[in-house]
C-alpha cells in the first residue's frame, strides 16, 4: 500500500501538473477576484474566506480526473483491481496522493493567498485548520465522482456535475470557520461539524468508490 | 404471492396494464376538482391575498419532490440489493418527474414569493435546499444519459442516489446552520395547533392526494415505456447477430 502511494506521488510529480498546476490555479482564482469585485479592502476582507474556499475546491476539482483515469487506460487499475489488497484500500490511497499532491499544497500556501486577500490577521490560523479539516473530505469524495466517470470518453464537465453538489457542506462548514474566526468569534461548532464530515467521508466513502470502480471494470 | 413477483417484467406490465387507467382515473377525479375547488371556490387568504392559491400547486409540488427522491433511493437500493430490473427502470422513469416538481415548486415559490416578501429568490434554508436538491436531480440524470450500457448505467447511478441521499440530507440540515430564513415554517402538521384553516386544508388535500396520483400515472407510463423500450433494443440486437 504504500509503495502504491510512493508510485502515484512519483507519477503526479514527474509527469508534471500535479503538485504545481492547482497552486497556479489557485493563485489565479485568488488575483481575478480583485479584478471582478474592485479592490476595497474591506470588501475584499468580508470575502476572502468564501472565495479561499471556493478557489481550494476549484483546485481541487481541476485534478480529479487523472485520479482513475490514467491507470484505466494503460490498464494497470485491473491489475490493481485483483492485487491482493482490497480495492477499498487502493481507492482511499489514491485520495490520499491526491490529497497530498493538491489539498497538502493548498493548506501550506492558503496564508500566502490570504494576504493578497486582506484577511484578517487572527482569521490566519482557522484558515489553515479549516483546510486542514475540511481538504480530506474534498478528496475522497473526488475520488468517489472519479471513480463513477472513469469509463467515460468525455467525463470532466458531468464529474463537477456530480461532485460539486457533494462540496456544498463541507463548503458551508468550512467558510464558517474562516469568517468567524476572523471576526474572532467561537469557531468550536462549525469546526467539529467539518471535522466529523471529513472523518465520516474518508471512512465510508472509499467503500461506494470501489463499488462503482467495480462496477467500471466489468 | 408476494410483491416481488413483480419484479418480473412481463407480470409488471399485465398489472400495471389494468392498473394504469384506474390510477388515471383517480388522479382525474382529485386534481381536477382539487384545483378548481382551490382557484376559484375559497377566498382570500387575511394576509395572503389572491396570491395564497398557489399553495395548492407549490406544496403538493415541494412534497412530491422530497417523496420522489426518497422513492428513486428506495428503487436504486432494490435493484443493487436484488437485481430487479423494472426496480432500476423505476428510478429512472422517476428522476425527470422528481426535477420537475422542483422546478415547480421553485418557479411557483418565486412567484409566492414576489408579492409576499418582494423578491423573487431569497437565499433563506428551504429555497436553498431545493435548489441543491434540483443539482442532484441534474447530476442523478447526467449520469444516467452519459453511459450506455444500462446495466453499468443502472449500478453507478444507484450507488450516486445512495451518496448523493446522505449529502443531499446533510445540505439540507447545513444550510439551516448558514442562513436565518424568510420561509414560513411547516405548513401541514399532525401534532400542531396552528394549522391551516380547513377551508384550504381540504382542496390542498384533494390537491396533494391528486399530485399523487399524477406521479403514479407518470411513472407507470414512463416505466412501461422503458420496458418496451430494453424490449425494443433486445429485438434489433438479436436481428443483428443473426
Amino acid at each position: 500500500m504504500i509503495a502504491l502511494l510512493i508510485r502515484d506521488l512519483r507519477i503526479a510529480i514527474r509527469a508534471g501538473g500535479g503538485f504545481g498546476l492547482g497552486l497556479a490555479f489557485f493563485l489565479i482564482v485568488v488575483t481575478l477576484v480583485p479584478f471582478g469585485v474592485g479592490a476595497r479592502t474591506e470588501l475584499l476582507r468580508a470575502i476572502a474566506p468564501g472565495i479561499l474556499w471556493l478557489g481550494a475546491l476549484l483546485a481541487c476539482l481541476l485534478s480529479l480526473d487523472r485520479v482513475f483515469a490514467l491507470d484505466h487506460e494503460d490498464g494497470s487499475l485491473d491489475l490493481l483491481a485483483t492485487a491482493p489488497i482490497p480495492l477499498e484500500a487502493v481507492v482511499a490511497i489514491k485520495a490520499l496522493a491526491h490529497w497530498i499532491t493538491t489539498g497538502l499544497p493548498l493548506v501550506l500556501a492558503a496564508p500566502l493567498f490570504g494576504l493578497l486577500l486582506q484577511l484578517e490577521p487572527r482569521g490566519y490560523p482557522w484558515l489553515v485548520c479549516a483546510l486542514l479539516a475540511g481538504t480530506p473530505a474534498l478528496s475522497v469524495l473526488g475520488s468517489f465522482g472519479a471513480a463513477l466517470t472513469v469509463g467515460l470518453k468525455r467525463g470532466g464537465l458531468l464529474l463537477s456535475l456530480l461532485v460539486l453538489p457533494l462540496y456544498i457542506p463541507t463548503l458551508i462548514f468550512g467558510a464558517d470557520v474562516v469568517r468567524r474566526g476572523a471576526q474572532g468569534l467561537d469557531v468550536t461548532t462549525p469546526l467539529l461539524v467539518l471535522a466529523a464530515i471529513t472523518l465520516a467521508s474518508v471512512a465510508l466513502v472509499p467503500f461506494a468508490s470501489a463499488a462503482a470502480i467495480r462496477v467500471n471494470l466489468r | 404471492m408476494s410483491l416481488w413477483e413483480y419484479a418480473n417484467p412481463v407480470k409488471f406490465m399485465r398489472l400495471t396494464d389494468r392498473l394504469w387507467p384506474w390510477a388515471m382515473g383517480l388522479a382525474v377525479v382529485t386534481l381536477v376538482p382539487g384545483l378548481i375547488w382551490g382557484f376559484f371556490a375559497t377566498p382570500d387568504a387575511e394576509n395572503f391575498g389572491s396570491s395564497v392559491k398557489v399553495i395548492y400547486v407549490h406544496v403538493p409540488a415541494a412534497m412530491m419532490a422530497i417523496n420522489i427522491w426518497v422513492m428513486m433511493l428506495i428503487a436504486s437500493l432494490v435493484w443493487l440489493v436484488r437485481r430487479h430490473h423494472v426496480s432500476a427502470l423505476a428510478a429512472k422513469a422517476a428522476a425527470p418527474i422528481g426535477l420537475v416538481m422542483t422546478l415547480i415548486a421553485l418557479v411557483t415559490g418565486a412567484i409566492w414569493g414576489e408579492p409576499m416578501w418582494g423578491t423573487w429568490w431569497a437565499w433563506d434554508p428551504r429555497l436553498t435546499s431545493f435548489l441543491i436538491l434540483f443539482l442532484f436531480y441534474l447530476g442523478y440524470l447526467a449520469l444516467w444519459a452519459a453511459i450506455d450500457d444500462p446495466d453499468t448505467a443502472a449500478d453507478l447511478t444507484g450507488v450516486l442516489c445512495l451518496v448523493g441521499s446522505v449529502f443531499a440530507l446533510l445540505s439540507r440540515y447545513a444550510v439551516n446552520f448558514w442562513n436565518q430564513g424568510l420561509h414560513q415554517g411547516a405548513t401541514l402538521s399532525l401534532d400542531k395547533e396552528e394549522h391551516i384553516a380547513n377551508v384550504y386544508w381540504f382542496p390542498l388535500l384533494l390537491c396533494l392526494a391528486g399530485f399523487v396520483f399524477l406521479f403514479l400515472v407518470l411513472l407507470l407510463a414512463r416505466t412501461r415505456t422503458e420496458i418496451r423500450l430494453r424490449r425494443l433494443r433486445a429485438l434489433e440486437h438479436r436481428e443483428r447477430m443473426q
